[in-house]
């Protein structure tokens, strides 16, 4: 049991229907890099775990070769999950040190996340871990266009995963994964082959690639801050848009915190994603930070500035609400905060590294 | 557990954490902590004095948040501010309000 991390970390695989989780799941259940995960799918009928299974736990539960616990869900998926923590503290499935979990087609995957840190069980034990989204190569435009949903589980990825690849065409699979770029702007974009990729790449930890992720070789992970949708046409299209705010001068946490709470509180489900590295009054180090609609990750120091510009920027991927707005009232909420905070005694600030 | 309001501990909101002097700490550093705490007010009274609302230090362990005719409620942390807010005034707090975001340019200023 030594091995059981303080907080399992949750993965999360979503993916429109048919969009090919079941296949991805399938092939990453035989990887002897997902022994030490609990998996939880839906239906075990539909995975055809048969020549996979090496014990039978309970009704729901199962051991397969690779040393990985694979359970359905019925019911809630707390319940599940205490289940698994339950058994897991008294022995009787092998210490796994992440979970999977399957959610079905047309869910929106926020709640799961949300299950996580509300659950008074759960979130001493367990801990979001990374999104990773399924896109048909073939359907998955016609899916963005139509159905919300969709967009929805595009825009809260952090790994996008583009199956049936070889089913399209060139130009189709361009504008697929275009159009992913603009939705969901910083995900990792990985094209699903028979050999990869791998249970590693898609679920390795979220905290620490999180945090890496947001910087990328030109230093920050959005470069072009795209205005989209209407410029793509589709009439119909949901508003969803994404779009970079920059602040030129340090922020101060405390006023954004009431801001970003506020704003979450009465739009949290059309704010679908707010990502962005902060330059804090008093902090020497980037803290970035990282919201999934209603819930919003404990921030994380990076390490440095990747280059003398110390511009905040934070990127909102919203649904329907006014960008111009958004942008004003960020400004207006937090800037004359910060030159009261910039009054304060620095001396305060400056000592607090050595005496925590 | 708190033995006055029955409030069980424990739920850290994430605006609780960020290295700066009072934010991390629950023992030690008294002072910054109150200083901390009293920031946290400030910031949230700029914006609720628009809705007629203010915000309290509670015993250095919640806020108490309350109307200009007194109703009141004891709320834990910043999470749990906009919906009582919300809850008591009786109309949304909209950041996005055009007319709420006139009134914060114009106290800027």
């Amino acid at each position: 049991m030594a091995d059981v991390p303080a907080f399992t970390p949750v993965y999360l695989l979503t993916g429109f229907l048919g969009s090919g989780k079941t296949t991805l799941l399938r092939r990453l259940l035989a990887d002897p890099a997902l022994a030490d995960t609990a998996v939880l799918i839906n239906e075990f009928g539909e995975i055809g775990l048969d020549h996979h299974l090496v014990e039978r736990i309970d009704e729901n539960m199962v051991l397969l070769q690779s040393g990985c616990v694979c359970c359905t869900v019925r019911g809630e998926l707390a319940d599940a999950l205490r289940d698994l923590h339950s058994k897991r503290e008294r022995g009787l499935v092998p210490a796994f040190s992440r979970v999977v979990v399957e959610s079905t087609g047309l869910a929106d995957p926020f709640p799961v996340l949300s299950t996580l840190k509300s659950d008074p069980v759960l979130r001493h034990h367990f801990r979001p871990g990374s999104v990773v989204t399924t896109v048909d190569a073939v359907n998955g435009l016609a899916q963005l266009d139509t159905y919300i949903e969709s967009n929805r589980q595009a825009a809260i990825a952090d790994r996008l995963v583009i199956t049936k690849a070889d089913l399209a065409d060139g130009p189709s699979m361009d504008a697929l994964k275009e159009r992913l770029a603009r939705i969901n702007p910083d995900a990792g974009c990985f094209v699903a082959a028979a050999d990869g990729p791998g249970a590693d790449v898609l679920l390795g930890d979220g905290e620490a690639g999180r945090a890496a992720s947001l910087q990328s070789a030109s230093g920050f992970y959005c470069d072009a801050p795209s205005m989209l949708v209407t410029a793509e046409g589709a009439a119909h299209q949901a508003a969803i848009s994404s779009f970079v705010v920059s602040v030129d001068e340090p922020l101060d946490w405390t006023g954004f915190g009431v801001w970003l709470t506020m704003l979450l509180n009465r739009h949290g489900d059309r704010v679908l994603r707010v990502k962005g590295i902060l330059d804090l009054a008093g902090e020497e180090r980037p803290v970035a930070i990282h919201g999934v609609q209603h819930l919003v990750h404990p921030p994380v120091h990076m390490q440095a500035w990747p280059s003398a510009d110390r511009t905040s920027r934070i990127v909102f991927i919203v649904d329907g609400l006014d960008v111009g707005l958004l942008k004003r009232s960020l400004h207006a909420f937090t800037r004359s905060r910060s030159a009261g905070v910039s009054a304060t005694p620095p001396a305060a600030a400056r000592s607090a590294p050595n005496s925590r | 557990m708190c033995s006055l309001c029955g409030v069980l501990g424990g739920n850290e909101h994430w605006t609780d954490a960020v290295a700066r002097p009072g934010v991390y700490t629950r023992n030690v550093e008294r002072i910054d902590r109150r200083r901390e705490r009293a920031r946290r007010v400030a910031a949230a009274n700029r914006i609720l004095s628009a809705f007629g609302m203010s915000l309290s230090d509670w015993q250095g362990s919640s806020f108490v948040i309350a109307t200009r005719t007194g109703k009141s409620e004891i709320i834990e942390d910043l999470g749990h501010l906009w919906p009582a807010a919300e809850r008591l005034s009786g109309r949304p707090c909209d950041p996005l309000d055009p007319a709420l975001i006139a009134r914060m340019e114009a106290a800027d200023g």
